[in-house]
């Protein structure tokens, strides 16, 4: 992400929150998660969805923002810590009282690896948080995965900061309902 | 989409005269061994032999020196040091006029253009001995494919000197890369091995990654998200068509590649946190499940008898290379050095495996026997990853990243001389090196 849209970002959160009308976002702005993204959809396509007040305990906004949409892994890993599982004891609480939504559980790799065991490494993270919600009760009918192995950065900077960042799996929440 | 590989009948039509069998010492360079000094050659300027020729006499000279030059092997006696000036094919050569100069290799060459087609000849010389080298040669063909021509007579004269089959007139399929690093837009491309005349074989809408080409050339397979996860692709590489193959039910299927004879495809399958090798008979759709291992199981690469399978696995705790045979059963580990060892490729002489090494934060391309012996580390950098060898099996090309650039191929000997970036518009990753072309 360059600065320019670092700002923007924080610019246009800012904005949210002083007008406090929760539909000033639209469907375009994706509330704490824009950065992370870029995999939610597929490349082309538009879904418009309100995401609703993050002070709203039922709202895509607070899934995304209050309870928090990732989990971040140590390098090579695909197991969960503390505050990983924390999480997606939120992700699973949120899920139970909002039946009508199915997610796709997308999983992410850093740079640091060849293309395709990253493809591997994302499918196995994604997997993990499923395994860990299904084991919370949530039913792998409404679940998805999908990797996107080091494709989808959330920050390329080459650094560790980024890779930190980037080896990640992000459950994103699917306006429609289940079937 | 255009035909991508142009048809081109060459014709080799016999002997241009001036046969004068080898004697004594022949112009002779052993590229397995070290080569100290590359040898001298000159390239004058192809003789036209008519007025529409000369405007190719130029350029093709131009492509043979660049062919001959970006080897390693070769370094051009620049045109402005020639002392002798070719004022016809048939001329006989003043041997002592290249010698002057300390030109071992000479090559002369002649075109002809008549409407959109044109015939190329060339000849090879030892200036040392004063000999023809083997035969005169002569192509023939359209017009779009003079840069073929040139590659045709570069490869002839690689083979001739250093005994070994040439790779110049070859296609690379690599991923282009545009847009931001966070939000790339990839595509499948081709492109002559020197870099010209790429042409887009996807539009950038779905994300694409690793392109494989078939042992013909006629078809390429690769990963796509267009389903919004991964899945395979296989295209036709005449008529731009593709399908997708290898589906299996509630799983990601990625890393293909094709069986020496081009009839199967074998690749990975991931589900459930587990990559698993699957080969499907492409004729058929016919699938068997290759490993059945709780590990990750990828980047396979067939040797080119079509008896085994080379594939990294991370079934010991760390990516490390196996062999297994091409049905599947039981897999020997073969790397055991320091670090990871990843995207195993089968050399097309079947002699080496190539492979992707991690190691103490840095990244390696390098080749072992298929036992696993005699590792030799080819490169070292911030991110180097995915070999292709060159039809001949004496080069490998490969995607490097530096720490905050661009990635870009690059080429290197399997001696571990030689590096060299490999000319593309912009970012480039993922090359798969195709056959040499008939």
């Amino acid at each position: 992400m360059t600065l320019t849209s670092k700002i923007l970002l924080v610019l246009a959160t800012i904005a949210l929150a002083a007008c406090n009308n929760p539909r000033a976002g639209g469907g375009t702005f994706g509330g704490g998660g824009a950065d992370g993204m870029g995999g939610g959809f597929n490349d082309g396509s538009i879904q418009a969805g309100n995401l609703g007040d993050p002070n709203d305990p039922n709202s895509i906004a607070h899934f995304q923002q209050r309870i928090g949409d990732r989990v971040f892994f140590t390098t090579d890993s695909t197991s969960l810590s503390d505050e990983g599982r924390s999480v997606l004891n939120g992700q699973a609480r949120w899920l139970t009282a909002n039946p009508q939504y199915a997610i796709v559980i997308e999983g992410h790799a850093d740079e640091r690896g060849t293309r395709e065991y990253n493809v591997s490494l994302g499918e196995r993270r994604a997997n993990t948080v499923m395994q860990y919600l299904v084991a919370q009760g949530i039913s792998a009918n409404r679940m998805r995965t999908v990797s996107y192995g080091k494709e989808r950065p959330v920050e390329a900077c080459a650094a560790q900061r980024c890779w930190d960042i980037n080896r990640r799996a992000v459950t994103v929440v699917s306006g429609g309902r289940t079937s | 989409m255009t035909r991508l590989f142009l048809f081109l009948p060459i014709l080799l039509l016999a002997t241009l005269g001036m046969l004068a069998p080898a004697q004594s010492q022949p112009l002779r360079l052993q590229i397995t061994e070290g080569v100290i000094e590359p040898m001298p050659f000159a390239m004058p300027a192809f003789v036209p032999e008519n007025s529409a020729g000369s405007q190719y006499s130029d350029a093709l000279a131009r492509v043979v020196a660049a062919n001959l030059t970006n080897t390693g092997l070769f370094r051009e006696v620049p045109r402005d040091a020639h002392i002798a000036r070719l004022s016809s094919f048939d001329a006989s050569v003043t041997f002592s006029d290249w010698r002057a100069i300390n030109v071992q290799a000479l090559i002369t060459g002649a075109v002809e253009v008549s409407g959109n087609r044109m015939s190329v000849k060339f000849r090879l010389f030892d200036v040392l001995s004063g000999q023809q080298m083997g035969q005169g040669m002569q192509f023939a063909g359209s017009t779009d494919s003079w840069r073929r021509m040139a590659h045709k007579v570069s490869d002839a004269v690689y083979s001739r000197i250093t005994g070994e089959t040439g790779y110049f007139d070859s296609r690379v399929v690599f991923i282009s890369e545009t847009g931001p690093r966070d939000n790339r837009t990839k595509r499948v491309a081709i492109m002559d091995q020197d870099g010209e005349n790429v042409q887009m074989l996807t539009d950038g809408r779905a994300l694409v990654i690793a392109p494989r080409v078939a042992p013909a050339g006629d078809r390429a397979v690769f990963t796509t998200y267009e389903t919004g996860s991964p899945r395979i692709a296989l295209m036709n590489l005449q008529s731009g068509q593709r399908q997708l193959v290898g589906d299996i039910p509630g799983a990601m299927t990625f890393s293909p590649r094709f069986s020496p004879d081009g009839r199967s495809l074998v690749f990975s399958a991931a589900r459930g946190g587990n990559t698993d090798l699957y080969r499907l008979e492409v004729g058929s759709g016919q699938m068997s499940q290759l490993t059945s291992s709780p590990s990750i199981a990828t980047s396979p690469s067939f040797s080119p008898d079509g008896r085994f399978i080379t594939f990294e696995s991370d079934r010991s705790g760390t990516s490390q290379i196996y062999v297994m045979p091409s049905t599947g059963g039981e897999a020997r580990r073969i790397s055991f050095g320091q670090g990871r060892y990843s995207t195993p490729v089968w050399s097309p002489r079947g002699d080496l495996i190539a492979f992707t090494k991690s190691n103490a934060g840095r990244f390696h391309i390098g080749v072992m026997r298929t036992d696993g012996s005699e590792e030799r580390l080819l490169t070292a950098s911030f991110l180097d990853e995915g070999p292709t060898w060159a039809p001949n099996g004496r080069v490998v090309m490969f995607t490097r990243e530096s720490q905050g650039g661009d990635p870009a191929l690059f080429s290197v000997d399997i001696s571990g001389r030689n590096l060299r970036r490999v000319p593309t518009p912009g970012p480039a990753s993922d090359p798969a090196w195709g056959p040499l072309l008939p």
